[in-house]
């Protein structure tokens, strides 16, 4: 299905793509057809730079679950980082 | 190099044309290379893109004696991308605006209508969210026959907050300028077998010539063979459908 769900979130950070590692600005999470993952239709993750172009991209093509056990597991790990570390963290990524 | 006897030789390639506000667009190109005339199949890639399997339906057009060509309704946004990734990026970019789509496909008749040995007779296919298009395109410009596979958002709304830049156009049916060939899974949830049905009534109504069929045991995509959602016994039969369907109005 061609479900154009599509939510875009800003992102502060690092990925490595086909052209090595590229800061990333922008990221996409759809229910779509994937292009690998032997399913109809996967949770699908972009991680994108646009000022660097279309090439620069990190994708990702879950199996549903696994996404959501994926999610659940970063905000577990957020949730148990320091207040102090959350801090840094805001600190580092507002300043680069 | 020893001559090699063909019959039914092709020629296919990538080419430029001119798309919407005539901006040179990317499109792949299959052709037979006999005496002709050739109508032509215009086809409308889904949104994965400009890809692999869109290709071959392409080529697939010109082994059975039409002219076809596939325009990339992402060259814009990801000039010589990898498939994939223009496909990505057109979607962060919110997809193809209606508009510039219509201009496209325009460019694409005008190329076509302009070649030699064309009969002038054109018409549009589309998957996915290209069958979507392909309603769109045959209700905006004159072709002479149109063929929508499974696309959603004819009827229905996309889900709320979605920000891809398409709605429903029911409301252009009346414009309809041929007769549209639907086909459907009946397992498909974009579209439901209910909106198909509300876009039948409507035709009917209107009293436009159409033809739709729904497969038992069929959801979205069952023409892809690349893909799980394959139901040979549908895809089968919708081939018939589409060459039964071109032969009688091109």
């Amino acid at each position: 299905m061609c479900t154009y769900l599509t939510e875009k979130v800003s992102v502060v950070g690092s990925g490595k793509g086909a052209n090595g590692w590229f800061k990333v600005t922008d990221s996409s999470v759809y229910f779509d057809h994937p292009v690998h993952a032997p399913f109809g239709h996967s949770l699908n993750l972009d991680f994108l730079n646009p000022e660097l172009g279309p090439s620069y991209r990190l994708a990702l093509e879950l199996n549903p679950a696994t996404a959501r056990a994926l999610a659940h597991a970063i905000l577990d790990v957020l949730d148990k980082i320091p207040a102090a570390e959350q801090d840094l963290t805001q600190s580092i990524t507002s300043d680069s | 190099m020893t001559p090699i006897h063909m019959k039914d030789p092709l020629v296919a390639g990538t080419i430029e044309i001119k798309g919407s506000g005539g901006d040179s667009i990317e499109a792949y190109y299959a052709s037979p290379t006999g005496d002709g005339p050739y109508s032509s199949v215009i086809v409308i890639h889904h949104m994965p893109g400009f890809d692999d399997a869109t290709k071959e339906i392409t080529r697939n057009f010109a082994y059975h004696g039409y002219r076809s060509i596939c325009p990339n309704l992402y060259s814009r946004e990801a000039p010589g991308a990898a498939p994939d990734d223009a496909a990505a990026t057109a979607r962060a970019m919110g997809g193809v605006p209606d508009e510039r789509f219509i201009g496209d496909v325009s460019g694409a008749v005008d190329f076509l209508r302009s070649l030699d040995d064309s009969t002038k007779k054109v018409a549009v296919i589309g998957y996915c969210s290209g069958g979507r298009q392909s309603f769109l395109a045959a209700c905006s410009l004159p072709l002479d026959a149109a063929i929508d596979c499974y696309g959603a958002y004819v009827v229905a709304s996309p889900p709320e907050g979605a920000p891809l830049k398409v709605g429903p156009i029911l409301d252009k049916a009346k414009d309809l300028s041929c007769p549209l060939l639907g086909l459907f899974g009946e397992e498909d949830k974009f579209p439901t077998p209910e909106e198909v049905a509300e876009l039948d009534r409507t035709l009917k109504d209107l009293g436009k010539e159409h033809e739709f069929h729904s497969y038992p045991g069929a959801g979205h995509a069952f023409f892809a063979p690349n893909r799980p959602s394959y139901r040979v016994e549908a895809a089968n039969d919708g081939w018939q459908k589409i060459w039964a369907f071109l032969s009688k109005n091109l």
